[in-house]
């Protein structure tokens, strides 16, 4: 090949490269064979507590799900997961669809117009909704109300300084509020009431953004419902493993009106010369590829293999599967509720308060019990006092389809 | 060939999956929550069986191309083979199954493994430390440049400008806007480098960074890195790097004593995580001591062996996602490094050079090259006199090459170049194929010169041809201007879009 080329040696073709910068090796140890490598990742692996599905209570944003054998089917297929971005449309046309699929899919959970092609999470989901708000309204406020996952707000802090978007948290919309945002059930559990955020956000002339859970949406009325202009959310439960926190998938929905300022991939219905149907990247002109710093966003990838996913679990599922994973999780969560309520000294954080299949407990010595139920084999309460001052003693408690009736009697009798 | 949608597939009388009942007394939804709280009706899912399910996507599997098919040429996105190790590592339970909320002593496993992968980014970049929590190279650039904003703020100066080549990806300007700060663009000499003269002409004290590819997006060293960096230092700004070309020179020279203050690093393109169709990546960004105090929140900390999440740092930048990152992706990428060794890696990057080179020359008489080589990794041509002399187009070129059984280089970007086609073929690929591949560009070449127009309607042997992007946009428009409601970017059941 040198020959070729027409040099004499590798060094002839890094001649560009100043002498000074040049290494002799990388200070790394040499490579292995895969029966070593895997020894070594296993050995790793292995240094880890892997808690059983069904007696993993702890939620906070991530949750245990029955995933179907179809969904890895689906994904671990190679010609899905080692595609490129589907920028040749007539030979990515299976990937193009999977996504029209996925915004379809989204669209009629959300009961919105438009979803884009999946984000990178739920937390930059909210982000990247916030500053179409920031664009739309020429707003540089926005409200966050109730109790929001605290890590999305701190991502929503990050990505506000960079545009000089303020975050406000509680407290009435007015004139310069570009959105307010809220969740539903919100971080703790809760059901919020979204009409009336809804209403409050649209008589200041501010958006509303809804971050909602997708799998709660079989049950609870969609964003578009309430009269919502976007809803975000995180779509881990939808197929994907916890895998320590990522890769998920974040989604994006909103009203036709503000199509133009979506960030991201966005997929379209297109015809060939002879008619025949197909599927390509749309309204790139919003892109950092067209547009450069004029864009909506910078983003570039999406989460393509993990919409994927959500996509086979919603089509496995369809509308009653999901409701029944919904309801089966609601049940649970509200008998496990009611028990340990019934514990001396336990009581229900916000009795007042409604809740799906999370809800938050204030219980004597919480650090304690978190380390009583960790002896026993159990992923129990999650303590959100570390973000929440006003929340000492407060636990979460989250109960989905794998936690069967036995587990959650492991549950209480670790507390005897 | 074309696949109905899943909702044209769907069939009312599937009944759906059978999954666990409740088997407590707990209260339905109905009877606490008011009706207004619950959903009417319920979301239009397709109902499908698992084997229509299944059967479907095997249809929708094979109208895709993918790099387990065949070789991506795509310049600068780095399309090396998959590894399938990779993938049993990543889907084992001790790392899949981890709760991002378990307690530090139950992770050690999953910390140690970011630990070990940061020090080795390190040492591949050249840098102090590394956060490995963006999801993205473009998430790694917003991480980059708010860390040099947050360090430069702490020294009482308020810079508003960043630094761009035109010869630079778009991430790079969309990333510096999301910021906060204002773009400012460099030009290239006609070498193809970045122009030392209208640099130090763009260079002020409102300076806050330079961002730069090395080799640049032409696939080309820039020789006055040096030079650039000490001019660049001098201001007092920072020089950022943009790792997409990290694939051309680990084990041959390092960004950090290059003098970048900042690197981000695509892991999905240079250490082999897969592409997925367009995502999930990771980003990891490492940085010079300076900026180490703004890395965002939590930093992975050791002491005495011991492995802990650090979420106290007053001066972080914060976070930029939940969690710790893509760690799915960072256990492919640490399981690749791991198989490949220092040793494997150096070989790599002087192979993928070497297969960029040979390709090069193997296209020299068919296409133009508008600067003079060795290149690194990849390489740009020109289609520009074919499209003056046969009305032959770059697009035409990669559309032709589908019916060809590859994919299509990257084509008009870098922008500098007119009818740009960029090529990048990695170090996975035989020398058959990438003569393979210089077969078929010569192949369209000399078809340009006899029957340009039969290129034009090429491809012809793929479930589509080419797709009237004009047309999907006017129904698209009609749609958002609310003239219509065909919704062309999803599907609507026929009975619900009268008209």
């Amino acid at each position: 090949m040198l020959e070729t080329i027409g040099v004499g040696s590798m060094n002839d073709l890094l001649v560009d490269i100043p002498q000074s910068l040049r290494l002799e090796s990388l200070q790394l140890p040499d490579g292995l064979s895969e029966y070593e490598t895997m020894a070594q990742v296993s050995a790793l692996a292995g240094r880890n507590r892997v808690y059983p599905d069904r007696l993993t209570f702890r939620g906070g944003g991530v949750y245990r799900r029955f995933i179907p054998a179809a969904v890895a089917a689906v994904t671990s297929k190679p010609e899905f997961y080692t595609a490129y971005t589907p920028y040749q449309a007539e030979a990515s046309q299976g990937t193009l669809q999977a996504i029209y699929e996925v915004q379809t899919l989204i669209a009629e959970l959300t009961a919105l117009d438009v979803s884009n092609a999946s984000l990178y999470d739920g937390a930059t989901a909210v982000a990247e909704a916030a500053m179409m708000a920031f664009v739309h309204t020429g707003r540089n406020e926005v409200l966050v109300s109730g109790y929001v996952h605290p890590e999305y707000v701190q991502v929503l802090r990050a990505f506000g300084e960079g545009r000089g978007i303020k975050v406000r948290k509680g407290g009435e919309p007015n004139k310069k509020t570009a959105a307010v945002i809220f969740q539903q059930p919100d971080f703790l559990g809760l059901l919020a009431d979204p009409p009336a955020l809804t209403a409050a956000a649209h008589a200041a002339g501010a958006l509303a953004i809804a971050c909602v859970d997708p799998i709660s949406l079989a049950i609870l009325a969609p964003p578009g419902e309430y009269g919502a202009d976007i809803a975000v959310g995180e779509g881990q439960q939808l197929g994907l493993p916890p895998s320590y926190g990522g890769p998920h998938v974040g989604f994006i929905a909103c009203r036709r009106e503000l199509v133009r300022r979506l960030p991201g991939r966005i997929v379209g219905e297109a015809h060939d010369a002879s008619g025949r149907r197909g599927y390509a990247l749309v309204l790139a002109a919003r892109e950092q590829h067209i547009r450069r710093e004029k864009a909506t966003s910078n983003i570039c990838t999406n989460h393509s293999l993990c919409a994927l996913a959500a996509s086979v679990y919603l089509t496995y599922m369809g509308p009653y599967g999901l409701r029944q994973v919904a309801e089966v999780s609601f049940r649970r969560a509200h008998a496990l509720a009611e028990r340990l309520a019934a514990l001396p000294g336990w009581e229900m954080a916000f009795p007042e308060r409604q809740f799906v299949s999370e809800f938050p407990m204030r219980v004597p010595k919480a650090p304690a019990v978190v380390k009583k139920f960790a002896r026993k084999g159990i992923l129990g309460g999650l303590d959100v006092h570390r973000w929440f001052r006003e929340l000492k003693g407060v636990l979460t408690f989250t109960c989905t389809e794998v936690n069967d009736a036995r587990a959650l009697d492991e549950l209480v009798a670790a507390l005897e | 060939m074309t696949e109905p949608l899943s909702f044209e597939l769907s069939r009312p009388a599937v009944d759906p999956p059978r999954l666990p009942d409740a088997d407590v007394s707990g209260p339905a939804p109905s009877d606490l929550l008011p009706k207004e709280a619950l959903r009417a009706k319920p979301p239009g899912l397709p109902r499908l069986s698992e084997p229509e399910i299944m059967r479907h996507y095997s249809r929708l599997a094979s109208m895709n191309y993918s790099i387990s098919e065949n070789f991506y040429p795509l310049g600068s996105c780095t399309m090396k083979y998959n590894p399938v190790v990779n993938e049993t590592a990543a889907s084992l339970p001790g790392f899949a199954g981890l709760h991002p909320y378990q307690d530090e002593d139950t992770v050690q496993g999953a910390l140690e493994l970011m630990w070990r992968l940061e020090r080795a980014l390190c040492a591949i970049v050249g840098v102090e430390r590394v956060t490995l929590q963006p999801a993205a190279g473009a998430h790694g650039e917003w991480t980059a440049l708010r860390m040099i904003r947050a360090y430069q703020h702490s020294k009482g100066e308020a810079r508003t400008e960043v630094l761009v080549p035109d010869s630079a990806h778009g991430t790079n300007p969309a990333s510096a806007a999301l910021s906060g700060f204002q773009v400012v663009e460099v030009k290239s000499g006609h070498d193809g480098r970045i122009s030392l003269a209208d640099l130090e002409s763009k260079l002020s004290p409102r300076t806050s960074a330079l961002m730069l590819t090395n080799p640049n997006t032409l696939g080309l060293f820039e020789r006055e890195i040096l030079d650039i960096a000490e001019l660049v230092h001098s201001t007092g700004a920072m020089l950022y790097y943009d790792g997409a070309n990290l694939n051309a020179f680990m084990g041959i020279c390092r960004p950090g004593d290059m003098g970048f203050d900042a690197v981000h690093m695509n892991l999905h393109k240079t250490f082999t995580p897969p592409h997925g169709g367009g995502g999930p990546g990771a980003g990891p960004v490492g940085v010079k001591a300076e900026l180490v105090p703004f890395l965002p929140m939590p930093t992975v900390e050791r002491t005495n062996g011991h492995l802990m999440l650090d979420h106290k740092r007053p001066q972080s930048i914060g976070r930029g996602r939940s969690f710790y990152g893509n760690f799915g992706m960072l256990v492919r990428a640490y399981t690749y490094i791991l198989a490949m060794g220092g040793d494997g890696l150096s070989q790599a990057s002087q192979d993928a050079v070497l297969s960029a080179n040979y390709r090069r020359k193997l296209v020299e008489d068919d296409l133009e090259m508008p600067h003079d080589g060795p290149c690194m990794h990849e390489f740009v041509a020109s289609a520009n006199r074919l499209s003056h002399e046969n009305g032959v187009r770059a697009l035409d070129i990669a559309k032709a090459l589908l019916d060809r059984d590859f994919y299509g280089p990257t084509v008009y970007f870098p922008l500098v170049v007119p009818e740009a086609i960029m090529v990048e073929p990695t170090e996975t690929e035989s020398k058959a194929t990438l003569e393979a591949f210089a077969r078929a560009i010569k192949d369209i070449v000399a078809q340009a010169k006899t029957n340009p127009q039969g290129l034009h309607d090429e491809p012809k042997n793929l479930p589509v041809g080419r797709l009237d992007d004009v047309a999907a946009a006017r129904r698209i428009n009609t749609y958002l201007q609310g003239q219509s409601e065909e919704p062309v970017l999803r599907w609507k059941a026929p009975s619900q879009s009268p008209g």
